[in-house]
């Protein structure tokens, strides 16, 4: 008895080393995504993006003549635990670059630790204008912030002869950023500012902010927020026979998701996305779109999450071309390196330029942004 | 004006829901004097019923509603026996801490088994709504008030004018004078629990398809049911008919007139209020101490 469970003992120890030691040889990325919680959804998208990613490096050899390996924590949509989550990744599993955290509130929340540890960390899904312009010298954003995507849609809103808009946002740094800087916008052009209407992430039942709006006298109305809320608004505000016109920004919309759970709803509506999986061929990268989209699909996943899984798949191949740049797996060179990165995304090249106060600069790439419109329950382009 | 008006609309469909959220809590409570902290989960687990029996199994709709009523009294039941028997006795802390235990354990059990990637429910309710004047609402959310409105009136019918109601009654005024009388108050417990749960799982049901089923979705749910029963004072089923709809009106017309932002504060304002200057509740009658 005694020797059996000596066996055993030994067999255990082995296994621990060889595991450790095989652990060893990979690259480790830390992925801080919301997997439970308001976001779900969407950071479920981005992590399976990218894990085509992983794969995709790991099957033409690796980084560095080592295999990645994403070490996924979910921060349940809550930024006390996005910054726990990086902290975590950082300090015991002992990763030497993050992705993260999808949402704006997140992001800022984790900052603090990458100053703390030194860690750099590629944002892929965030917009609030403050991740790239408080200082924050470990911060390297693919998305766009919203004032790119306000100035986007600024040769637009003569076309689509804007008198008065309402806003319906998320009540966050995401949100309430957004409505910042497309009134910025708007007001330039001479367009009327209505209602400034929020609602909490959690919410699910948003009736009375838009029966307030239903009765209020703008003509359009611009909403930002993800997937799961959206459709919910699109259904009451069906239900509470709201025709206005609907635009959304933020890229987590989802817009086949939409149509499929909104119906009628969705149509005439229009969308600020950054990636355009409908039509491969208009993207900056056909080809790498097409291989995405084909092991996206390949993998069982529904063809709606595209628009927010790719930024997931470029994100971990960002931060592959940096550690290859860098030369070695070290936070510090991996920082450094991120600077002379030029990678071909999904949504453009993906180039870092300094943002932000002078001597600790963010990186930010320039993304392309699309307005997309749903006619007859089809995506369809709308030129800016 | 006819803001005004969609916001009443908005309120009763809204209010029903939160009593019957209520209803099954205040009752748990003033009969056991347990707090029940795995309402939220019952809600969800309801919801998850639906889910279940309308998109995977692919039966009818309304087939589905008394399958997760049955479902709810059925778990309800099972966590009274498992957990709270053999408490029975012993001081709230104790129990408070193992229902704690309870709802995080199947909050987990749900991540685990769903994911946590939100489902929604298809429902066989046109998408058009049902326009009056100024206002319109959708027939989903009317048939969930009418349902809603008909699960209280049994549960009122079922407290008021069964013997098993009466038993009820007695129990939560004295249990050892109810034990003295011949009433069995193990299986009375058994069934308040049940009864409970089962309207906590029928809200849930309810609910699911008008919004999207996830595995926290119990949570504010819960937090509001406690808001109502608090507001109505604790164990006063007629009270918390009222705190719903009192704690709904708030939510829309805060949400309306004063901001958005603050919508769910709103009904913890009015709360904080009420315990404050009539800690009893708002419809609490005299009571006999000690």
């Amino acid at each position: 008895m005694t020797r059996a469970l000596g066996l055993v003992r030994t067999i255990a120890l082995t296994t621990a080393l060889v595991g450790g030691a095989a652990g060893a040889q990979t690259i480790k990325i830390g992925v801080n995504e919301p997997l439970t919680g308001a976001f779900a959804a969407s950071g479920t998208y981005v992590v399976n993006g990218a894990k085509i990613a992983a794969d995709e490096i790991n099957a033409k050899g690796g980084v560095l003549g080592k295999k990645i390996e994403l070490v996924i924590e979910d921060n349940k949509s809550n930024p006390t635990e996005a910054a726990a989550v990086a902290e975590k990744l950082i300090t015991s599993d002992k990763v030497p670059v993050l992705m993260g955290a999808w949402g704006s509130s997140l992001t800022l929340a984790v900052m603090p630790k990458l100053m703390e540890y030194e860690t750099p960390m590629v944002v892929e899904t965030s917009s609030s204008g403050k991740i790239t312009t408080t200082g924050n010298p470990f911060i390297f954003r693919i998305s766009p912030p919203s004032a790119v995507e306000a100035a986007a849609f600024k040769g637009i809103v003569d076309k689509l002869a804007l008198k008065k808009v309402d806003f319906l946002v998320i009540n966050n740094d995401w949100g309430r950023g957004t409505a910042e800087d497309f009134s910025k916008m708007m007001k330039e052009k001479g367009i009327a500012i209505g209602l400034v209407e929020t609602m909490d992430q959690g919410a699910q039942d948003m009736s009375a902010q838009l029966s307030k709006i239903k009765s209020s006298d703008s003509e359009t109305v611009i909403v930002t927020t993800a997937v799961d809320q959206l459709t919910l608004i699109f259904k009451q505000a069906a239900a509470l026979g709201l025709k206005k016109r609907i635009i959304t920004t933020g890229g987590s919309q989802n817009p086949d998701q939409i149509i499929a759970q909104a119906g009628a709803a969705a149509n005439g509506t229009m969308h600020l996305t950054t990636f355009l999986p409908w039509f491969p061929d208009k993207t900056p990268n056909p080809e790498a779109t097409n291989y995405f989209i084909t092991e996206w699909k390949k993998r069982g996943f529904e063809f709606a999450g595209c628009t927010e899984s790719f930024r997931g798949y470029d994100g971990i191949r960002t931060v592959a071309a940096a550690i290859e740049k860098a030369g070695k797996a070290e936070p510090a060179a991996i920082k450094a390196a991120f600077w002379d990165i030029n990678i071909k995304g999904l949504n453009g090249d993906i180039v870092f330029r300094k943002s932000g106060p002078e001597g600790k600069e963010s990186g930010q790439s320039q993304p392309n942004v699309y307005l997309i419109e749903i006619n007859d329950g089809k995506v369809g382009m709308k030129t800016l | 004006m006819s803001e005004f008006l969609q916001h009443l609309v908005n309120m009763l469909v809204l209010g029903g829901t939160y009593a019957l959220l209520g209803i099954g809590l205040t009752l748990i409570f003033g009969i056991m004097n347990v707090v029940n902290f795995t309402h939220g989960v019952l809600y969800t687990f309801g919801a998850y019923i639906m889910f279940i029996v309308v998109q995977q199994l692919g039966l009818n709709f309304f087939l589905a509603l008394p399958v997760a009523v049955l479902a709810g009294w059925l778990l309800g039941a099972a966590i009274e026996l498992t957990l709270l028997r053999p408490l029975r006795g012993s001081d709230i802390d104790t129990t408070m801490l193992v229902m704690i235990g309870a709802w995080i354990a199947m909050q987990s059990g749900a991540l685990w088994i769903w994911g946590g990637v939100a489902k929604s429910v298809t429902t066989p309710f046109p998408e058009a709504p049902l326009v009056l004047g100024p206002v319109s609402v959708s027939w989903l959310r009317l048939f969930v008030l009418a349902a809603a409105a008909l699960l209280i009136l049994v549960t009122y019918l079922l407290i008021n004018r069964t013997s098993l109601g009466r038993a009820m009654r007695a129990t939560f005024q004295d249990h050892d004078t109810a034990a003295l009388m011949g009433v069995n108050v193990d299986m009375i417990y058994t069934s308040t629990f049940a009864i409970g749960s089962s309207l906590a799982a029928a809200a849930g049901a309810l609910l699911g398809p008008v919004y999207v089923i996830f595995p926290q979705m119990g949570d504010l749910a819960a937090v509001k049911a406690f808001a109502i029963v608090i507001l109505g004072g604790l164990g006063n089923i007629t009270g918390a008919v009222i705190g719903g709809f009192i704690l709904a009106l708030a939510e829309e017309l805060g949400a309306g007139y004063v901001s958005s932002g603050y919508r769910d504060a709103m009904g913890f304002l009015i709360i904080i209020a009420v315990l404050i200057f009539k800690p009893t509740g708002l419809f609490a009658r005299a009571e006999r101490v000690g």
